[in-house]
């Protein structure tokens, strides 16, 4: 569970603070560029950029528009931060803009020291550097990384996108197939089970059974360039499909057995009590899910047509479809869904919507190849409890469109 | 691809080329990328505890001695025995603390060691890897063995005069041993 918390500038709100009367001034930003900034500090652009030269000439590093204030919001714990799904477009997740969860904090790791111990039931322990890592053949995937805890428990109406839901991200991820590293040690065929370890001050450690080996990666690369600090650098296991969690950031130790290990993040966390007063174990997959990201609180609107933006995925495979209501649950629409459609990815859904300008609730659901269709809020808690705790929580979720443009998320309880 | 095949698709490379690059290529063997890990390298990584407690150390500890380990390390995070602190609640409120009914809301928020947690050995692995937070891997076995026996007193599992070592650790039955069940979602398109 992460603590959330209000968002206090939004792009959005940066983008509506107008240039103010007061006179300008020259301001640097963290990057170094020049700007004019007005008293309200947003940067003033010519009038007429044709007239003048360039502000910038090439650069060893590129950067953001001094007018895109995107923003990850961290918790109040600092263990995590969210990704703000209402301010991208596409599928693809900007690296520095990821959603993070760590457990002891983030490891500044040198690669060139950081290594890969894989041993247990194995014919060949082997150690690998990150650069022996970079020899093997790579394979690049797209995919989404889920965290198994995202859902803001008790979201006001004045909830973001990027506070209910902001900790799925998406990413081309890079490196080597497990199965090709499994050669290498000769993994005993009598192991069912291997432990992922990293190299943070958690130690943290999860076991993964076989049945998502075929398509696990030890990743070094995301979007292209090496993967992030808080995403794991040098290299983090990738279970596509599966809870966060399990994807081990800065690994640096796999062992390979007949049975799971039961450490902590796999028993006193990221476990589901479920009715029956038991509690579900080892649930990797993530559920299928979309969220509308346009529009969403805190736009407003005008009534006429209006595009329903969101995303859509499932841990189960490829996104069949992606359908939205807009008259609060009784009528639902096939949205068009953006090409490609990658297997447990992230997919782009749109729906054309001339708003009458009445009160309304608009929400979302997605449907995955398994058949699966994500459920309303009703039906989640009927199926697992309203005290099931907060992994695996994919609930359809909405948006208030009130008369008069504006949009708030749509309050449920659990109870 | 054997030596043959290979030395025969060199000689009529200039004619196949498009051909051979088009098929997919067999992995060979073995890349001959990584080395041997030694012995010693793996030891000293190699810190994870299964239920069977088959890895514990050697060593041991007390509940009066995790007492004094606690208050000093771990009180200011996770409260007076084990209650009440800005961090987990490690302790149950009473020996018969219920396991977490997710048929009443907020009862997930009840996960503690005593009616939570399915194994001890899983107690040792985690202070063990983790904590304290501020200075984690820093308690050795006995420390680890000491503070376990505590908690688990505290919990009620063991008794007062316990001592805890890789023999005895390994036989604790915790309360929630068969409260876990396997992952079965994927059986339904519905949701479970």
């Amino acid at each position: 569970m992460t603590d959330k918390r209000e968002l206090n500038v939004t792009r959005r709100a940066a983008l509506v603070g107008m240039a103010g009367a007061a006179g300008t001034v020259l301001a640097r930003t963290a990057a170094g560029q020049d700007v004019q900034v007005s008293g309200s500090n947003r940067p003033v652009a010519p009038d007429d950029t044709t007239k003048v030269l360039g502000s910038r000439w090439s650069s060893d590093l590129g950067q953001r528009s001094p007018y895109e204030a995107l923003k990850r919001v961290p918790s109040s714990t600092l263990s995590s931060s969210e990704s703000p799904l209402q301010d991208l477009h596409g599928t693809i997740t900007p690296a520095d803009l990821h959603f993070e969860r760590h457990h002891a904090g983030v490891p500044f790791i040198d690669p060139e020291k950081h290594k890969l111990v894989i041993h247990g039931m194995v014919e060949r322990p082997m150690t690998f550097s990150v650069s022996d890592l970079l020899r093997l053949p790579a394979v690049s995937r797209i995919c989404f990384l889920e965290c198994s805890g995202n859902l803001y428990h008790d979201a006001p109406e004045q909830t973001t996108a990027q506070l209910l839901a902001g900790m799925t991200s998406q990413s081309e991820w890079t490196g080597v197939m497990l199965s090709t590293l499994m050669r290498e040690v000769g993994v005993s065929p009598k192991s069912s089970w291997f432990l992922a370890e990293g190299a943070d001050a958690a130690v943290l450690a999860r076991s993964i059974p076989k049945q998502f080996w075929d398509e696990a990666m030890i990743v070094y690369a995301q979007n292209g360039e090496a993967v992030r600090p808080e995403n794991g650098y040098p290299i983090r296991l990738l279970n596509p499909g599966c809870e966060g969690n399990s994807c081990v950031k800065w690994l640096r130790r796999m062992e390979f057995s007949d049975s799971p290990f039961m450490t902590r993040e796999e028993t006193s966390k990221y476990t589901e009590p479920v009715i029956g007063e038991v509690a579900r174990q080892f649930s990797l997959v993530m559920d299928a899910r979309s969220i509308i990201t346009y529009p969403s609180y805190p736009d407003t609107i005008e009534k006429g047509w209006i595009e329903i933006q969101g995303i859509a995925w499932s841990g189960r495979g490829k996104i069949t479809g992606a359908e939205v209501c807009t008259d609060d649950g009784r009528s639902w629409a096939q949205a068009v869904l953006q090409e490609p459609v990658f297997s447990k990815a992230h997919v782009r859904f749109r729906h054309l919507f001339n708003w009458d300008g009445k009160d309304t609730v608009i929400m979302s659901r997605a449907i995955d190849e398994s058949g699966y269709v994500q459920p309303n809020r009703a039906e989640w808690i009927a199926a697992r409890g309203p005290g099931s705790g907060p992994y695996h929580r994919n609930p359809i979720t909405g948006w208030r469109l009130k008369a008069g443009g504006d949009v708030v998320y749509r309050v449920e309880e659990w109870g | 691809m054997n030596k043959n095949a290979r030395s025969i698709k060199m000689l009529l490379l200039p004619a196949c080329f498009y051909l051979v690059v088009a098929q997919a290529q067999e992995q060979p063997q073995t890349y001959g990328i990584g080395r041997t890990a030694t012995a010693a390298e793996i030891a000293a990584w190699d810190i994870d505890i299964k239920p069977d407690g088959k890895a514990l150390p050697p060593g041991s500890g007390t509940v009066a001695e995790g007492e004094a380990i606690y208050v000093a390390q771990c009180a200011v995070c996770h409260g007076k025995e084990g209650v009440g602190g800005p961090n987990d609640r490690l302790v149950v409120h009473s020996a018969d603390e219920p396991f977490p009914d997710a048929s009443n809301e907020d009862t997930w928020r009840h996960r503690t060691i005593g009616n939570y947690w399915p194994y001890a050995t899983t107690v040792f692995d985690y202070i063990r890897r983790s904590m304290p937070m501020n200075l984690p891997g820093s308690l050795d076995a006995d420390e680890v063995y000491a503070l376990t026996a505590y908690l688990l007193h505290l919990n009620h599992i063991v008794p007062a005069d316990a001592e805890m070592d890789a023999k005895t650790l390994a036989q604790v039955e915790m309360p929630a041993r068969y409260r876990f069940v396997p992952d079965d979602r994927q059986k339904y398109r519905e949701v479970h």
